[in-house]
């Protein structure tokens, strides 16, 4: 009897069908099992987001970024009181597929949320392609790619993202409120940008579409 | 943020004389009396004439030198990787500050060089290319760049900012297993942990600093004194002076003791070639791990686009 049961459990374990990898698109229109609130409610199945909301745009974002975020959010390494029952509720293969989901979305156009006057333009400008060394701090393009499309897997794209979200992040890093930058490399330069330059570099990236401009004018 | 603003405060920066202000809150390099730092010209006054066009394609040349010099290249490197902000930024070995030094003795050459000649030295060395000839579009772009971003500096000067800052000695040997973990740490983020650097596609976004797309045995940053200097004042990227001198060391030993391209004036001998051109500062023809190094890398340098 005993002998029958253990084979009979023995079969039936092997004959389990494994568990399939995550669907990340049906993760984020209808959440998990566990709880996690559906993406889309507050990023948009598009990934687009609402700047206003602080709900950042994911579309086209790299993978390899987005998964570190919600590993981050959901140890707290990255603190946010709404991302850390969500990313916590997501085992790391569902963040993963998430994740990939996202990245694989067209980027969308430019979020271009907040005005951009000449005076933000000029000096967001300057501060995206050329930095001021004067202040130590490099041009984001160096470090977020040509263009601000990103450098996987560390840099994320910056170019088209909500200005809300990029001068909420400038400030969270120089306040230390953000602290899971690799080497510390955002937290060192925020803290040398006034809330001007914030602001402008912010309004930059929000309209930036990338161009193929002359490299030098 | 406490310990990121006070590593800012004491860092390097020429701020008074830029703004038109003096800022109280920045130590400059300029103990109080001396003259503030050389402030090249900005951009928009290079003029719009056929000098200025020269200027343009010298700083093109400078910061994307494979795409606008790529036939003298053999590496992925670019001139500003090594000397940062488009060869402004002072201790960084910045132009206007070599172009007013020469012509000059130089004991690499045993003799007397002309910056353009310098400049030779740069592709053969530093981009382990072939040398542009004497007069060469690309060689004549890069001195005009040179000598416009010296405008109105003092000729023959050691202009304050010039080269990578001298570390005094360390106080304990530099140790190569110390500089690998500093390097895992600040470093391999970019440059990758083989120094192999970051690419997107077929471009470097952050350079290799080892191996066969790197610099090659005979360019200055082979030196761990060069190196380290260097390391210190600019590295990592956007965090400059974050590193002790100590810790300077240790990580640009670590770097420099890894194979690159071989010293192209090697005469079949590394011992030999040590002895005539390395007598300095370096691993080129000692052991690292049991192996001289020196010889190159062993898989055949791969020529990038």
């Amino acid at each position: 009897m005993l002998f029958r049961n253990t084979l009979a459990a023995l079969v039936l374990a092997v004959a389990q069908p494994g568990q399939s990898a995550p669907d990340g698109a049906v993760i984020v229109k209808q959440g998990n099992a566990a709880g996690a609130l559906a993406c889309a409610t507050c990023h948009g199945e598009n990934g687009i987001g609402q700047g206003a909301g602080n709900f950042v745009r994911l579309a086209g974002l790299n993978e390899t970024y987005l998964a570190k975020q919600l590993r981050d959010f959901a140890s707290g390494l990255r603190e946010n009181a709404i991302m850390k029952p969500i990313a916590g509720a997501l085992t790391d293969e569902e963040k993963s597929a998430v994740a990939r989901y996202f990245a694989g979305l067209p980027l969308p156009p430019p979020a271009a949320d907040v005005a951009l006057d000449e005076a933000r333009r000029a000096r967001g400008e300057n501060l995206a392609r050329r930095g001021d060394w004067d202040k130590a701090v490099p041009a984001c393009f160096r470090c977020h790619g040509e263009n601000g499309r990103g450098v996987p897997p560390h840099f994320p794209a910056i170019a088209g993202q909500s200005a809300f979200y990029l001068e909420a992040q400038m400030k969270a890093w120089r306040e230390g409120t953000r602290h899971n930058d690799a080497v510390g490399l955002m937290a060192a330069l925020a803290g040398r940008l006034s809330d001007g330059d914030i602001k402008a570099v912010a309004a930059y990236l929000a309209h930036y579409r990338g161009d193929n401009a002359p490299d030098s004018r | 943020m406490l310990i990121a603003a006070l590593l800012w405060t004491t860092s390097v920066l020429p701020v008074a004389g830029t703004l038109g202000e003096h800022r109280e809150d920045v130590k400059t390099t300029a103990p109080p009396g001396v003259a503030a730092m050389f402030t090249p010209p900005q951009e928009i006054e290079i003029p719009d004439d056929e000098f200025g066009n020269t200027v343009r394609l010298g700083k093109n040349i400078f910061v994307h030198t494979r795409r606008y010099a790529g036939k003298y290249v053999g590496n992925g490197l670019d001139c500003a990787n090594c000397h940062l902000n488009d060869g402004r930024h002072p201790d960084s070995a910045p132009l206007w500050a070599a172009y007013v030094k020469y012509p000059a003795y130089r004991k690499k050459t045993g003799r007397v060089d002309t910056y353009e000649e310098r400049l030779q030295g740069c592709f053969r060395y530093s981009m382990n290319g072939t040398v542009p000839a004497s007069g060469s579009r690309e060689l004549t772009a890069l001195v005009a760049y040179s000598y416009w971003l010296a405008t109105g500096a003092p000729v023959g000067e050691n202009l304050k900012g010039g080269g990578y800052p001298e570390l005094s000695k360390p106080a304990e040997a530099p140790s190569i297993g110390r500089g690998a973990r500093i390097y895992e740490q600040n470093c391999a983020l970019c440059h990758g942990t083989n120094g192999e650097g970051t690419r997107a596609g077929d471009k470097y976004v952050f350079p290799p600093l080892w191996g066969a797309d790197s610099f090659n045995w005979g360019a200055g940053m082979h030196r761990i004194n060069t190196a380290a200097g260097f390391i210190r004042a600019n590295m990592p990227y956007g965090k400059p002076n974050s590193l002790d001198e100590q810790q300077a060391w240790d990580v640009a030993a670590f770097v420099v003791s890894h194979e690159r391209p071989p010293d192209p004036r090697y005469s079949g001998s590394l011992a030999e070639t040590r002895k005539k051109h390395h007598d300095e500062m370096c691993y080129y023809g000692e052991r690292v791990d049991g192996k001289p190094v020196g010889g190159g890398p062993r898989p055949a340098a791969r020529k990038k686009p």
